[in-house]
């Protein structure tokens, strides 16, 4: 098999999907472009949302999701002791992205405002390296397609993945974007790992740092830069809260 | 034949989310059927308790990954509702041509890729590619376009970046809008090549009588607000969607279950079809006549052609927005708004039916309580008296264990179950 003239091993390969919106696989049926080719580049051998096959002979595990439930705990070790390679795809499965906000209510509050009767059993939303190790990870919400696509080429040449060192103002600069902060809004383009292209600045909305911290980051200072700019803390902390994504740079640092 | 079944599909594949199917008969007779939903739940209306008003698109649409367009317009309705905001013309033009590339990208991925596999037996799309090469390329275009459409309004395909309370946060410039309708003009050729293939595959045969319930079309096919209806002759407004929906929870699903007439009752496609049907685009309509398809038609594995149907409709409804959009050179894409104590109800077909958002907002403009109602949950109870009706249908003409697991299957995939979605 060869992907672009290149000579290749096919990796036998397999999807899982935690507490999530599936959001992050679909990012690989999305390929419409080069689907087949793509698809050329590993085996998929499990991926319950697309094929009724199943099979347990995966070297690469990519689990999407958080976790949120006990019974996942042990789904999720058993993945780990068949897989060479975890990886853990998208800012739910490698930070509790969105489904993490439910960690700032009680469960049991929670349960009954939803359900009267019949009430399901939950707790509070992990991600995937706080239960099993994890070997990679690639954040975003939704993972971009393009990386994706990099990183599992990347696998099956068993070449180096690298991951971009800048923040999403490198990349928002390029796009000439009319900066938020200097329109006096909050963003987290700063402090926030590049590689979507600034996509949401693109298109309207601030970064909130799905992607996590870049290499190097300064957050007092972007801190102090939000809270000169007339920003509260409070609006700073709900818009933290969105992605859960930053948290151990602001742990760190404050 | 007296026969014993126990039919356990755990995790049922090529849908959306978890759920499992259980049927057990005893000396041929059917003893239990169910759809069960095992989906942990995210608690999504807790997470948006005393979020800021543009928190809340943000996060709602993160309920789903295949709908998120439609979940954030109903959540900017919901608040635009409430707070008296009417968007500027153009911006709601932009949100119906996106609402459009969503039903477009959703009702391709599911047509092609979760359910053709059944008709050929094949386990997925991915094997069936390999034989039907054509038919895939074809697919890919369309759903590549679909997205497309969803990029370039929505900024971004999953998880949409430029909708915003009051509007629409920018507008596609004329090169691409261009390029849309050239690339949307392409692709009839691939949708009428797809529809045509799919005059072969055979849909089962079986009927169950049941109540639709849509939105009800004026003088549109509506996707976007206005009122309720069902075919049983219920109407209500949109602010008055918990009377069309009386959800309720059951004790072997972890999504809750609603009716309204009857025991059950059926959103989706086929629900639009039979409410909607005379304002379909005629292009759609030809290719109903093509599938012998008329309302009121009680088959819910037809879903799976009307999604064809309804292919045709928004892929001609949006070649003539975009036409219209070039036209439009008003630069107002934008409404102001002040915050006030409200509470709001947005409506909308999403791809697998009707969507409500409802948000109580206070004084301070942060969401005091909110409800979603998802499609899929108000499917979940007609799936679940379809199957008991299935199993009982193909008992009687002596179907094997391994005839109904697979009908049942298809019957669960036709309603293209969002679960995730529908256990929120
Ligand atoms: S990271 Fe975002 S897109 Fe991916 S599964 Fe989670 S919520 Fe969905
Ligand atoms: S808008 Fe955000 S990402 Fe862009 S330059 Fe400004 S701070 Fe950085
Ligand atoms: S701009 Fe920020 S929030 Fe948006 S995708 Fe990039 S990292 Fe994530």
């Amino acid at each position: 098999m060869e992907f672009s003239g290149i000579p290749l091993k096919k990796l036998r390969a397999a999807f899982f999907d935690f507490t999530s919106c599936e959001g992050c696989q679909l990012q690989i049926l999305n390929h419409e472009k080069n689907l087949p080719d793509f698809l050329s580049l590993i085996e998929i051998v499990n991926f319950r949302e697309i094929s009724s096959d199943k099979r347990d002979d995966y070297e690469i595990a990519f689990i999407e999701g958080a976790v949120s439930r006990k019974d996942q705990i042990d789904r999720l070790k058993d993945i780990r002791k068949k897989a060479k390679l975890v990886v853990s795809l998208g800012t739910c499965a490698c930070y509790g992205g969105v489904n993490a906000i439910k960690n700032n209510f009680s469960i049991e509050s929670m349960v009954d405002e939803v359900y009267k009767e019949n009430k399901p059993e939950t707790i509070p939303v992990q991600k995937i390296s706080e239960i099993i190790s994890v070997d990679l990870e690639i954040p975003g919400c939704p993972v971009s397609k393009i990386e994706l696509e990099y990183i599992i080429l990347c696998l099956a040449l068993g070449s180096v993945i690298e991951k971009k060192k800048y923040p999403v103002c490198i990349e928002c600069k390029q796009n000439m974007n009319h900066c938020f902060i200097d329109k006096g809004s909050l963003c987290f383009g700063a402090i926030t790992r590049a590689g979507c292209d600034s996509i949401c600045v693109n298109g309207g909305l601030p970064c909130y740092g799905c992607r996590g911290p870049s290499a190097s980051v300064n957050w007092m200072s972007l801190k102090n830069i939000l809270i000169d700019k007339g920003i509260t803390e409070e609006e700073i902390l709900e818009k933290l809260s969105l992605f859960n994504s930053l948290n151990e740079v602001i742990k760190d640092e404050n | 034949m007296k026969i014993d079944m126990n039919i356990n599909i755990s995790h049922l594949a090529r849908v959306e989310g978890h759920g499992d199917i259980h049927i057990q008969v005893k000396d041929g007779q059917l003893v239990d059927a169910k759809w069960s939903v095992v989906e942990t739940p995210r608690f999504f209306e807790v997470m948006l308790k005393n979020k800021s008003l543009d928190m809340a698109p943000l996060i709602v649409s993160r309920i789903c990954g295949i709908c998120s367009i439609s979940h954030t317009i109903a959540s900017i309705r919901a608040i635009e509702n409430a707070l008296l905001i009417t968007p500027p013309e153009k911006a709601q033009k932009l949100r119906l041509l996106a609402l459009y590339g969503e039903i477009l990208q959703s009702h391709s991925l599911h047509f092609f890729f979760l359910a053709m596999p059944d008709f050929y037996n094949s386990h997925s799309a991915i094997s069936l590619m390999k034989t039907k090469g054509e038919i895939y390329e074809a697919a890919l275009r369309i759903r590549g376009c679909a997205n497309f459409i969803c990029d370039i309004i929505g900024g971004r395909s999953t998880h949409p970046v430029s909708f915003c309370i009051g509007g629409i946060a920018k507008t596609p410039n004329i090169e691409e809008y261009t390029y849309l309708a050239e690339n949307l003009s392409k692709i009839v050729a691939d949708l009428e090549f797809a529809a045509e293939t799919s005059l072969s595959l055979q849909m089962p045969s079986f009927e169950r009588e049941t109540e639709f319930v849509s939105l009800k079309g004026e003088t549109n096919y509506q996707l976007i607000g206005g009122s309720l209806m069902s075919s049983d002759g219920v109407e209500k407004i949109e602010n008055e969607y918990l009377a069309m929906t009386n959800e309720y929870t059951v004790d072997f699903s972890t999504s809750k279950h609603a009716r309204l007439s009857r025991d059950s009752f059926a959103v989706g496609p086929l629900a639009r079809f039979n409410n909607n049907y005379e304002f379909l685009h005629p292009e759609a309509k030809k290719e109903a006549e093509k599938f012998n398809l008329k309302p009121i038609n009680y088959n819910p594995f037809n879903n799976n052609l009307v999604r064809i149907v309804e292919c045709f409709h928004v892929l001609y409804k949006s070649i003539h927005l975009i036409e219209q959009l070039i036209e439009d050179k008003s630069k107002d894409i934008v409404s102001e708004y002040s915050v006030f104590e409200a509470e709001g109800i947005g409506a909308i077909e999403a791809p697998r039916g009707i969507l409500y958002h409802h948000y109580q907002i206070n004084k301070k403009g942060k969401i005091e309580k909110a409800n979603c109602v998802i499609p899929t949950t108000q499917n979940n109870g007609n799936i679940h008296h379809d199957l008991s009706f299935l199993v009982k249908q193909e008992l009687s003409a002596n179907k094997n264990d391994k005839n109904i697991t697979h009908l049942c299957e298809m019957l669960v995939r036709s309603y293209d179950p969002c679960i995730s979605c529908s256990v929120h």
